[in-house]
């Protein structure tokens, strides 16, 4: 079932023809319209989940989407975050124990 | 029990007052006894798709400020008396008409008639909110583009906050050559993305503009045009009556499939 969906996202770029693009257009707009989210608070929610996420896995910004779609009267957040590598537990660390440092 | 129903779209041009006076006219022929009302304040049209305009003496505004009686208001149908109309004023001063007034109007027609169609304005404005307030059902009537469907969706969001859940919608204008060659979106289309219960698929027809030509609902004429036999069956089906959705196909006349069927054994 993921992997139809996965396949389908994967090639739902490719849909030439007028009607494909038409619904793709219209789900993209509905997810929008429904979520009632301005592009404002869309870009912030999206800068903040990519700062909570980087913490943790260094992420691949050209690779970066966090979309809103629709499906059956329910909107999702769906975001696509690449990880090209999991952030080194002991770098994560050293800037915390100089936090503390500081603090003290 | 009678039945109260809006008959709404947002976007405008897509065939409410087409749909309206259709199923009035095709429930009336059911037996049901059926009054239209035309919500559309200051830009009336009901009354010229029925052919109604002019025995059109009082409206809902007279009736509101109770200048008249209602049922003298109402227009019945020569053609067909269990169809009746309570058209709307062709005046600009519609500011004076609430949503208490339409709700009040149409609690009182429901307890004559067992079907109450409600023909809304275009838009989500005052005369959307007036329109819908008395209704228990809608019905959201769109084509296959992409500005009609957005403001159906935006429109059952209204209709679902404003507590009307059941929501029927009509397709309109269907060119199935064009979904066939992939240019329009199909009906499947339009109910995935909206998402509510179907009740019925009009193909474009150009018997419409004739038939809005002469004041004759389509469903009047003898030998029905393929708009004509497809409100017939959406009346039907909103009457409770089980109807197959019609195939409009081009392939699926043709001499090939023709075959096909025979051979299937059901031509």
């Amino acid at each position: 079932m993921i992997i139809t969906e996965f396949l389908e996202r994967l090639f739902s770029g490719q849909k030439t023809d007028s009607r494909g693009q038409v619904k793709q257009r219209l789900k993209f707009i509905l997810a929008h319209d429904r979520a009632a989210l301005t592009p404002k608070m869309l870009e912030d929610m999206r800068n903040e989940i990519l700062a909570v996420v980087s913490k943790y896995v260094e992420l691949d910004e050209d690779g970066l989407d966090v979309t809103l779609e629709s499906d059956n009267r329910m909107t999702a957040l769906i975001a696509n975050l690449p990880i090209r590598k999991v952030r080194n537990p002991v770098t994560e660390e050293e800037p915390s124990a100089v936090v503390e440092a500081i603090i003290e | 029990m009678s039945r109260t129903i809006v008959v709404t779209s947002g976007k405008g041009g897509v065939g409410k007052t087409t749909s309206t006076a259709n199923l009035g006219m095709a429930l009336a022929r059911l037996g049901r006894k059926v009054v239209l009302v035309d919500a559309d304040f200051g830009l009336r049209n009901l009354d010229l798709l029925l052919g109604l305009e002019n025995r059109v003496v009082y409206t809902a505004l007279e009736v509101i400020a109770r200048e008249c009686k209602l049922d003298q208001a109402l227009v019945k149908d020569k053609r067909q008396p269990n169809l009746s109309l309570l058209a709307a004023p062709q005046t600009r001063n519609k500011t004076a008409i609430t949503a208490a007034h339409m709700k009040a109007l149409v609690e009182v027609l429901s307890r004559h008639f067992d079907y109450v169609l409600v023909d809304c304005p275009a838009g989500i404005e005052t005369g959307f909110q007036n329109a819908i307030a008395g209704a228990k059902e809608a019905i959201i009537v769109t084509t296959p583009e992409i500005s009609a469907v957005r403001d159906a969706d935006r429109v059952i969001g209204l209709l679902e906050a404003n507590r009307i859940k059941d929501i029927k919608l009509i397709l309109n204008r269907l060119r199935p050559a064009m979904v066939k060659n992939n240019d329009m979106m199909s009906v499947e289309d339009v109910l995935e993305i909206l998402s509510v219960k179907l009740i019925g698929v009009i193909p474009e027809d150009e018997q419409v503009i004739v038939s809005t030509n002469k004041g004759e609902p389509l469903v009047l004429a003898e030998k029905l045009s393929l708009a004509g036999e497809a409100y017939d069956n959406t009346a039907k089906r909103l009457d409770g009556i089980e109807v197959e959705f019609m195939d409009f196909t081009a392939a699926n006349n043709s001499i090939f499939a023709r075959f096909g069927r025979w051979l299937r054994g059901n031509p």
